[in-house]
C-alpha cells in the first residue's frame, strides 16, 4: 500500500465501545428473564394497556442485588438508558434512570448498539420523513433543523428516502395499536440516543469561530513544508543509528559503551560527528551542552556573551519552580534590562518597553518576546559567524574520529559479561550543579564601587 | 459580550458537576447548555436563568467523558438566524478548503520519489527485561540513553539500567493500572500515574536499598485516570493527560495547577511535547478521534486534526517539531504536517487490522516504529509510506515503543510482562 491522503469523513459519529457493550448486553438479557429478572408491570396509555414495562426503582433494586452494590446502581442504570438498552416511557428525551415509579421498557435487540448497523444519516432522514408523513408539524424544532439540513445534504437521493418512508409508514399502519405504540417508542428511543438534541446554535457558532481561526492561521505551501521535512531527514541521515553505523560501535550491539563515554557532557575532545551536528542549527548547538560551551568560548572572544546569558536566564525562569519566579525575574531585570545594567542586552525599544512593563507583574512567559528576539539575533547572525570562526575550526581539528570496533566472538562474549555500569545520572547532575555554581560566581558582574571601597579601606 | 460569560463559574469535581453562574452575568436571555459527548450521554435540556444565578446537576461517570460547559449565550443577535449562521459556516468551510487546496501543490510521495530507498533493516532484540508480574503499560528512557522506567498493571514501577539489566529501583503504587510514567530530564526522579487519578513524582536515590516509595509526592490531580505524563524541559514542571478529557500543566514543587487545556470531548490518551527552540506547544490525542495542538502559554487549542476513524492511542512529534504522527485503533498511523496544516500520509496495509497503540520516530525521522495489538511492531518509511520491516517477539500486544534519546535502540513494552530493547 502506498501513502493515501484520506479525506475526513463528514457525518462521522463515534462508534460504540464494543468491548463493554457485550457485558451490558449479557446483563440486559438477564434482566428480562421471566423468572429472575426485573419485576414487570404494565403501562396504561388512555385506553390501551401495554405490557412489559418496569419501574425505575425496581430496576435499580435488581441491579443492587445482582451487583451487590448500592452506590453504583443508579449510575449503572443511567448507562443502560444512555446507551439505549432501556428507554423511559415518560420524558423520553431525558436519558437517565430515576429511582422512582417512572416506567421504562427494554429496547428490542434490533436497536441495540452492538449490532453492526451504524445509524446513517439516510436512516435518520427516512425516520424524520416518515414522522412528517404521519402528521405534519410533529417534529421538534431541533428535529426540524436536522430534517432541513438532511434535505439539503441528501438532496440527490431524496426521492428514494421519501419512497422508503412511505413504505414504512404503510407497513406501520397495518400493525395493531399496542404493537405500533411499542415500535414507535422503541424507534424514537433509538434516535434519541443516536441523534440527541444539541443546541445547534452554539455548535454552529463555535464551528464558525474555529473556521475563522483556521483561515487566519498562516499556512505554508506543501512543497515548502514537505521539502523541509525531507531536508531534515537527509541532513540527519548519517547520524541515525538505524540507518548508518555508530562509531566506534553501537553499545547495544557490541556491549561496549565507548560510544557513550566519547559523547559525554564534559569531554575535552568531542567526536567529529558531534561537532558536525552542531552546525545543523543553533537549536542543536545549544541543546548539546558541550556545544554550548564551545559557543560560549567564541562569544567570550567577541565580548558578546550577554545575549546567550540572557537566553539561559530566561529559560531558567520559564521552566523553574513557581515560587522562584519573582526573585529570578528581579535578578534578570537588574542584570540585563535595567538602564546601565552590567550585562545590558541590546534589543529594540518596543520589546524592551513591553518586557519591563511585564516585569511589574512577572509570570512564566514575561520574557518571551525578549527571549525570541535574542534567539533570532543569535540564529541569524552570531551562529553563522561562529561556524566560520577560528574557534569552530579549532574544535573541528581537535575532534576525534574513533576507529570502528571489530571484536572477535570471544571478545564480544567478554564484553557481554563485563558491561560497564557507567556513571549514575544523579552523580553527573550533582557535578553539573557544582560547575554551574562555580561559573555563576566567576562571571558575576564585578561591583566596581565595592572593589574600590575595599581598596580604599585597605589603604 | 463585553464580559467573560463564564466569569464566576465554578465546576466542582466529584460525582456531580454543578455549574452555578455568578451574579455578574447578564439577566434574562441567558442560556447555559451542558452538552453531552459521543451522542450517548445524558442529554440535557437548556436551562434559562431569569436573573443572577442558575444551577444544573449532571452525573459524571466513567464510561465516557461527559460534562462540557458551553459558552453562555445571550440570545440571537439582531438579524441572526440559525439559517444565516449555517450559511456563514458553509462559506467559511468552503473558503478554508479553497485556501488549503491552493497550498497543496505537491503530495509527500511525490517529494519522496527523489529520495533513495532505505536499505533492508535487520533489527534484533538485544535485551529482554523481565521482572514485571503483569502487563507493562508504559515506559520512558532516561536522558543517559541506557536507563529506563516502566510501569505495569499491578501497580509496580521499575527503574532499570537496561544496558546491564540491573533493576535499580522498585516503586509500588497503591493503585493498579499505572498507565503513565516518565523519567525526569535530570535523571534524578520519575513520575507515574494511572487509575488513582493522580500523577506522583518519586525522587530517586544512589542508595539502592533506600525505599524511594516513601518519598513519593502527589503532584497532579485529575477527576479521572491519568493516561500520559511528561516532564517539560526541567524537573519542575509536569504535563499530564487524563480520562477526564483535559490536559494540565503542574508545578512539581507546590502541586499547583499552572494551566489546563480543555477541548477534547472524550478521554485524552496521549500527549507529546514539541522538540522546538520555542518549546511552547504540545500535541494530544484522544478517544474523540482528534489530535489537538496546544499553546502552553495560553491554554488555547491552536490546531486540530480529525482524520482518524477511531480512538487515537498515541501521538509523537517528528524530530524537527514541524510535524507529528499518530497511532489509532483504526489500524492506521498518520503523519501530519503542521505548517501546511493537514494530514500528509496514512500508513496502513490490508493485512493490518488490529489497532496501533504507540509510535515513535528514529533519530532522523525517516523511520516510524509502530506497536500494534497483534503483538507486532511495524517499521514504516515515513517518506515513501511503505513498510520496511516487521518485528516479532512479543507474546501479547505491544503497549509502547520508544527510541532511545541518541537513537541507538528501540524499546518496546508489552502486555506479555516484558520489555525488549532492539537495534539493527
Amino acid at each position: 500500500m502506498t501513502i493515501r491522503t484520506a479525506r475526513p469523513n463528514r457525518g462521522q459519529h463515534v462508534p460504540p465501545r464494543m468491548h463493554c457493550l457485550k457485558k451490558l448486553e449479557a446483563i440486559v438479557v438477564e434482566m428480562q428473564d421471566p423468572k429472575n429478572g426485573v419485576k414487570n408491570s404494565v403501562q396504561k396509555l388512555n385506553v390501551t394497556t401495554i405490557p412489559h414495562a418496569a419501574a425505575g426503582n425496581d430496576i435499580i433494586a435488581w441491579i443492587n442485588t445482582k451487583m451487590k452494590t448500592t452506590v453504583e446502581a443508579q449510575v449503572f442504570g443511567t448507562m443502560l438508558v444512555a446507551y439505549g438498552y432501556i428507554y423511559p416511557l415518560k420524558n423520553h428525551n431525558k436519558l437517565v434512570m430515576c429511582n422512582d415509579s417512572s416506567l421504562y421498557r427494554f429496547q428490542t435487540p434490533y436497536f441495540w448498539p452492538t449490532q453492526k448497523w451504524v445509524p446513517e444519516d439516510s436512516d435518520y432522514a427516512i425516520y424524520l420523513a416518515k414522522r412528517n408523513i404521519r402528521k405534519k408539524g410533529q417534529l421538534e424544532p431541533y428535529e426540524q433543523t436536522h430534517y432541513n439540513h438532511l434535505h439539503e445534504w441528501l438532496n440527490h437521493k431524496w426521492e428514494f428516502i421519501v419512497m422508503q418512508a412511505t413504505e414504512q409508514y404503510k407497513a406501520g399502519r397495518d400493525r395493531n395499536k399496542p404493537d405500533r405504540v411499542i415500535f414507535d417508542c422503541q424507534e424514537r428511543a433509538y434516535w434519541m440516543v443516536n441523534r440527541p438534541p444539541v443546541s445547534l446554535w452554539l455548535f454552529v457558532r463555535g464551528l464558525n469561530v474555529f473556521y475563522q481561526q483556521a483561515i487566519m492561521r498562516s499556512k505554508v505551501k506543501s512543497s515548502v513544508s514537505l521539502g523541509a521535512l525531507v531536508k531534515y531527514i537527509t541532513t540527519y541521515k548519517n547520524h541515525d543509528p538505524f540507518l548508518a553505523p555508530c562509531q566506534p560501535s553501537n553499545p547495544w550491539q557490541t556491549d561496549h559503551d565507548a560510544y557513550w563515554t566519547l559523547n559525554m557532557r564534559r569531554v575535552e575532545a568531542p567526536t567529529k560527528m558531534r561537532v558536525e551536528r552542531w552546525s545543523f542549527s543553533l537549536f542543536e548547538l545549544l541543546t548539546d551542552l558541550r556545544g554550548r560551551d564551545d559557543f560560549k568560548i567564541f562569544l567570550k572572544k567577541e565580548f558578546s556573551g550577554e545575549n546567550l546569558a540572557f537566553w539561559e536566564a530566561a529559560e531558567e525562569l520559564k521552566w523553574g519552580t513557581a515560587s522562584s519566579m519573582s526573585t529570578k525575574a528581579e535578578t534578570i531585570f537588574k542584570t540585563f534590562l535595567a538602564p546601565g545594567a552590567p550585562r545590558w542586552i541590546n534589543i529594540d525599544g518596543r520589546t524592551m518597553g513591553l518586557t519591563v512593563k511585564g516585569l511589574e507583574h512577572p509570570h512564566r512567559y514575561v520574557l518571551e518576546a525578549a527571549q525570541t528576539h535574542v534567539f533570532l539575533l543569535m540564529k541569524k547572525d552570531t551562529f553563522f559567524r561562529y561556524l566560520k570562526s577560528p574557534t569552530y575550526k579549532e574544535i573541528q581539528k581537535k575532534a576525534l574520529s574513533p576507529e570502528t570496533h571489530s571484536f572477535s566472538p570471544a571478545q564480544l562474549q567478554q564484553n557481554a559479561q563485563n558491561r560497564s555500569p557507567g556513571i549514575h545520572p544523579i552523580i553527573l547532575w550533582q557535578q553539573e550543579e557544582e560547575e554551574k555554581a562555580k561559573a555563576a560566581a566567576a562571571s558575576a558582574p564585578v561591583d566596581v564601587k565595592a572593589v574600590m571601597s575595599k581598596i580604599d579601606r585597605k589603604k | 459580550m463585553s464580559q467573560d460569560p463564564l466569569e464566576g463559574c465554578r465546576i466542582s469535581a466529584g460525582k456531580k458537576s454543578a455549574v452555578s453562574l455568578g451574579k455578574a452575568l447578564h439577566p434574562p436571555n441567558l442560556l447555559v447548555v451542558v452538552e453531552g459527548t459521543c451522542g450517548a450521554c445524558v442529554a440535557a435540556s437548556p436551562v434559562s436563568a431569569p436573573e443572577g444565578s442558575c444551577s444544573y446537576n449532571v452525573a459524571h461517570h466513567h464510561l465516557c467523558v461527559c460534562v462540557r460547559v458551553c459558552m453562555a449565550w445571550q440570545g440571537l443577535q439582531k438579524g441572526e438566524t440559525l439559517a444565516s449562521l449555517k450559511q456563514e459556516s458553509e462559506n467559511l468551510r468552503r473558503k478554508l478548503e479553497e485556501e488549503r487546496g491552493k497550498l497543496t501543490d505537491v503530495e509527500l510521495h511525490q517529494v519522496a520519489e527523489k529520495v533513495e530507498t532505505v536499505a533492508a533493516l535487520s533489527i534484533k532484540t538485544r535485551r529482554v527485561l523481565k521482572g514485571h508480574g503483569n502487563k507493562v503499560l508504559s515506559m520512558d528512557w532516561c536522558k543517559d540513553k541506557r536507563r529506563l522506567v516502566s510501569s505495569s498493571q499491578d501497580g509496580k514501577v521499575i527503574v532499570w539500567d537496561a544496558f546491564t539489566l540491573n533493576k535499580e529501583h522498585g516503586i509500588t503504587l497503591p493503585c493498579t493500572w499505572v498507565m503513565a510514567c516518565a523519567y525526569a530530564p535530570s535523571g534524578c526522579a520519575v513520575a507515574c500515574g494511572g487509575l488513582d487519578n493522580k500523577c506522583s513524582v518519586v525522587p530517586l536515590s544512589l542508595d539502592r536499598n533506600e525505599n524511594v516509595t516513601a518519598k513519593k509526592k502527589s503532584v497532579a490531580m485529575h477527576t479521572n485516570y491519568v493516561s500520559g505524563c511528561s516532564f517539560t524541559n526541567s524537573d519542575m514542571q509536569l504535563l499530564t493527560s487524563s480520562g477526564d478529557g483535559t490536559c494540565a500543566l503542574w508545578d512539581v514543587e507546590s502541586g499547583q495547577l499552572l494551566q489546563s487545556f480543555h477541548g477534547h470531548t472524550a478521554d485524552v490518551l496521549s500527549l507529546d511535547l514539541a522538540p522546538s527552540e520555542t518549546g511552547n506547544t504540545f500535541v494530544s490525542g484522544g478517544c474523540d478521534m482528534k489530535a489537538n495542538v496546544w499553546d502552553m502559554r495560553s491554554g488555547q487549542n491552536i490546531q486540530s486534526f480529525d482524520n482518524h476513524q477511531s480512538d487515537i492511542n498515541c501521538v509523537k512529534y517528528y524530530p524537527s517539531g514541524d510535524a507529528f504522527a499518530s497511532a489509532s485503533d483504526d489500524a492506521t498511523c498518520r503523519f501530519y504536517d503542521l505548517r501546511a496544516d493537514r494530514e500528509v500520509a496514512v500508513y496502513q496495509k490490508d493485512s493490518i487490522i488490529f489497532g496501533a497503540s504507540s509510535v515513535d520516530f528514529s533519530l532522523s525521522g525517516r523511520l516510524l516504529f509502530a506497536g500494534y495489538n497483534d503483538y507486532t511492531i511495524n517499521v514504516w518509511d515515513v517518506l515513501k509510506g511503505t513498510r520496511v520491516s516487521v518485528l516479532f517477539g512479543h507474546e501479547n500486544r505491544v503497549s509502547r515503543v520508544r527510541v532511545s534519546p541518541d537513537g541507538t535502540a528501540l524499546c518496546s513494552a508489552s502486555w506479555d510482562n516484558t520489555l525488549r530493547v532492539s537495534r539493527t
